[in-house]
């Protein structure tokens, strides 16, 4: 089935989003083919080839009938579909493996509930949210200050990150690897800068990392990086464009 | 079939036909007169299409490479601003119901002029007053108002945009929102009590049927907005905390009260173009609308829907129900899928003539359809997270308003002759046409692709990749080359001034407009026909080819000619 300029993505709901996306597209493919068709063929075949007057009709309730109804019938059909991959993928099936992650002008935090890990990082420092592959990922999204918007294409799936609102959903990715994301929601000057990334690993790999965090040396380190970004952003290294050439 | 003109009726204090008043710049600044204020309304609105083209025109230039230069990440934030809030708050709207509406809708009714002549004339000049209070934002410190044309809290709170440019920003979409509110008022009364007798409301225009319901929803809309912006200046200016957490506010109630106004807003801006579309489909088909009182209702569905689906903009907040919000922004496609089908069925077995505005009628309904069918993905909550805030929304959007354009070239074309008495040239309209519409379907298309890619909207900057830089030029060409559709329109008005005299009715058209002359006297009439119908115009020229029942054929015509009741 051709994927209509969309792709499956690498979670569970991604790719039922894509099934739906389809759907949709044979749906707007239809309708649409017959409707240009309908009006390349009025638009040609009655075209003017002289002064005289057509036949003046202005009705023709069954035709008007039945160009009221099948709509009414695609459109419940298409809100069904919509409804099945929705119940899907706004359902928060039990875990226990959560993230905090936190918007702020401009940059990304993501802490582990449970453990020492914390990622921070601004602009195109591009902090990486580390997560376990086929397993069930929750995450509570806030923000600091503005409105900002958790993107990962892989993902098709975005959500606002709101001031004073905890939004909450569930990830499961199929594969592992390394996922572009950034933030979609306006939210001031560097907001086209306003990266991270998503880097799903093994579960293995994941304990792994997360115990990394133990070691109070590393923890220092994260704190000082925590300082180095404050000051990078306060001398405008992420105004330069030099900056800002990152993959997808 | 001689006697079928009525004497005029004024409704006024026993006006004389012949008007004495101020001539020239006096004439603009005092007049009340409807098609004055119009007029000021068409060339006001017209040069903000123009400016806010510019503006996209540099955005696009901005976007033409991945580390475009050419503007500072502060600046691309203030043009995207003000390129929405000019073509939407300035442009758009103005142009369909200050414009257009003002100028054609008395007329069409047989009515001397609007209700409420004084209003109509505050009406334009807070419309203007506040086009110029926003545009000073560029010429202050900080520069035009730079967070999105939704301005969402608490992005444009004080804290995090100071300055006066939001606050001009504010202060004019104030002033244009009265503007709309007064108009909207003036239109109501003007087709509720200045119908000319026989004008029965289901004889009256389609055009003028959709700007009383565009009018009704105005009412119904812009005081929440006003509302609203009152709001978000108590919080800059008054210490108030209604969208801001730190004082106990909620940030999201903003877009509640945003696309409470905002979504209507798109019915707003679209049904006076519908309305346009339908008038010249039919006159070009030489055929009554199809479906008449099916597409009114088709109407008054889209706007009362309208109403109930803005949290379809705020799904992706995770704070609203979505299924409601979902099945009512489906729907939309119904009553929109009719008047679709109406259109065709109008041409159906016409004759259809391909003058530049049916030519540009035709461009809309083109375009509206893709913009309609991908309108219909964005209903879809999983579909819209997908795709929120990416290039497929604006994409989506640009189709639209784009169709939009088009429709409102199709009203110049078609009712410009009314207003000035001279035709445009027509080989430049055909060149026009094929440049817009070509022109807006290669600048839409590749960002369709973008969004799906993941490209998301209000970036300065965009990642290396050669397929990116490649779309995203070819989108750039289209937006020039639309721009070059609209250098040949302003061509085309200096070449065609005063050369080709219109003449009353030039397209044997169907309404009360074509009547009387052009431009129509100062009280818009000398004479009107009996309105035994929705078209007393055709029917005065043509008795003989008057509307058919269905199942009735057209051998009906040599039946002996029966009294039209």
């Amino acid at each position: 089935m051709p994927s209509f300029g969309a792709h499956a993505g690498v979670t569970d709901s991604s790719k039922s989003v894509f099934h739906l996306w389809q759907g949709f597209s044979i749906a707007a493919v239809i309708i649409g083919g017959l409707t240009v068709l309908l009006m390349l063929w009025a638009v040609l075949r009655y075209r003017r080839r002289g002064d005289a007057i057509p036949p003046q009709h202005q009705y023709h309730l069954p035709l008007e009938i039945v160009y009221t109804v099948v709509p009414i019938l695609v459109v419940f059909g298409l809100f069904a579909a919509t409804l099945v991959v929705e119940n899907k993928e706004t359902s928060n099936p039990k875990t226990n493996v959560t993230i905090d992650v936190n918007a702020f002008q401009w940059g990304w935090q993501f802490t582990y509930p449970g453990s020492n890990a914390l990622v921070y990082g601004q602009t195109t420092q591009s902090p990486e949210m580390v997560m376990p592959v086929n397993t069930n990922v929750h995450i509570n999204l806030t923000s600091t200050d503005v409105i900002h918007g958790f993107y990962v294409r892989a993902f098709n799936f975005s959500r606002y990150a709101l001031p004073g609102v905890d939004n909450q959903f569930t990830i499961r990715a199929q594969s592992t690897g390394t996922y572009f994301g950034q933030c979609t929601q306006l939210c001031g000057l560097y907001h086209s800068l306003m990266f991270f990334r998503v880097k799903v690993v093994t579960p293995a790999q994941y304990a792994q990392w997360l115990d990394t965090f133990n070691n109070p040396a590393d923890a220092a380190k994260a704190a000082a990086a925590v300082k180095t970004t404050n000051e990078e952003l306060a001398t405008g290294v992420a105004s330069n464009p030099s900056n800002t050439k990152f993959g997808r | 079939m001689t006697d079928v003109l009525e004497p005029v009726q004024h409704q006024g204090h026993g006006d004389h036909e012949e008007h004495h008043g101020p001539t020239g710049i006096l004439n603009w600044l005092t007049s009340t007169d409807h098609k004055v204020i119009g007029l000021s309304y068409t060339v006001t609105s017209v040069i903000m299409l123009v400016i806010g083209g510019l503006f996209a025109e540099i955005i696009r230039a901005q976007l033409a490479s991945p580390n475009g230069n050419l503007v500072s990440l502060a600046q691309y934030n203030e043009l995207f601003t003000m390129h929405g809030s000019v073509m939407i708050y300035l442009f758009a709207g103005p142009f369909a119901f200050g414009a257009l509406a003002n100028i054609i809708v008395p007329i069409q009714i047989g009515a001397p002029d609007m209700a409420f002549p004084r209003l109509n004339a505050l009406s334009y000049w807070l419309y203007l007053s506040g086009a110029i209070t926003m545009l000073l934002g560029f010429f202050t410190a900080g520069g035009a108002a730079n967070f999105g044309w939704v301005g969402y809290a608490p992005l444009s709170n004080s804290l995090n945009t100071p300055g006066a440019g939001a606050d001009l920003w504010i202060g004019g979409l104030l002033l244009t929102g009265f503007s709309a509110i007064f108009t909207g008022v003036n239109l109501v009364a003007t087709i509720f009590y200045l119908r000319a007798p026989g004008m029965t409301m289901f004889r009256m225009p389609i055009f003028t049927w959709n700007m009383l319901v565009t009018a009704i929803l105005i009412l119904l809309a812009f005081p929440v907005l006003t509302a609203g912006l009152i709001m978000l200046y108590c919080d800059r200016h008054f210490g108030t905390h209604i969208f801001s957490v730190a004082g106990g506010g909620v940030p999201v109630l903003w877009q509640h009260i945003f696309w409470f106004w905002g979504h209507p807003e798109v019915y707003i801006l679209a049904l006076p173009f519908f309305g346009m579309v339908t008038e010249i489909i039919a006159v070009f088909s030489r055929k009554p609308v199809f479906g008449y009182k099916g597409m009114i209702f088709a109407t008054l569905t889209i706007a009362a829907l309208s109403l109930g689906v803005w949290a379809h903009h705020m799904f992706t907040t995770g704070v609203v129900l979505l299924p409601f919000f979902s099945i009512m922004s489906l729907l939309i496609a119904v009553p929109t899928g009719i008047k679709m089908f109406n259109w065709i069925g109008t041409m159906w077995r016409g004759q259809v003539w391909f003058s530049t505005a049916m030519l540009m009628a035709l461009g809309f309904l083109f375009t509206f359809l893709i913009g309609g069918l991908t309108g219909i993905y964005l209903a879809s909550p999983p579909l819209d997270f997908f795709t929120h805030d990416t290039y497929f929304v604006v994409a989506h959007f640009h189709s639209v308003v784009m169709a939009l354009v088009l429709a409102g070239m199709a009203g110049l074309y078609y009712w410009g002759p009314k207003i000035t008495g001279y035709m445009l040239n027509e080989p430049l309209g055909k060149a026009q046409f094929w440049l817009l519409f070509l022109g807006s379907q290669l600048f839409t298309f590749p960002l369709y692709i973008l969004g799906l890619d993941g490209m998301a909207r209000r970036m300065a900057l965009y990642p290396h990749d050669p397929q990116w830089k490649m779309l995203n030029d070819l989108s750039s060409v289209g937006a020039f080359v639309i721009g070059l559709s609209t250098v040949i329109f302003v061509i085309n008005v200096v070449v065609s001034w005063k050369k080709y005299p219109a003449g009353d009715n030039p397209w044997d058209a169907h309404t009360l407009e074509w009547f009387t002359t052009s431009p129509p006297p100062h009280h818009n009439f000398y004479r009107l026909p009996q309105i035994r119908s929705e078209r007393p115009t055709w029917d005065y020229n043509h008795p003989e080819h008057r509307t058919l029942h269905h199942g009735e054929h057209a051998a009906a015509e040599h039946a002996p000619e029966e009294a039209p009741v």
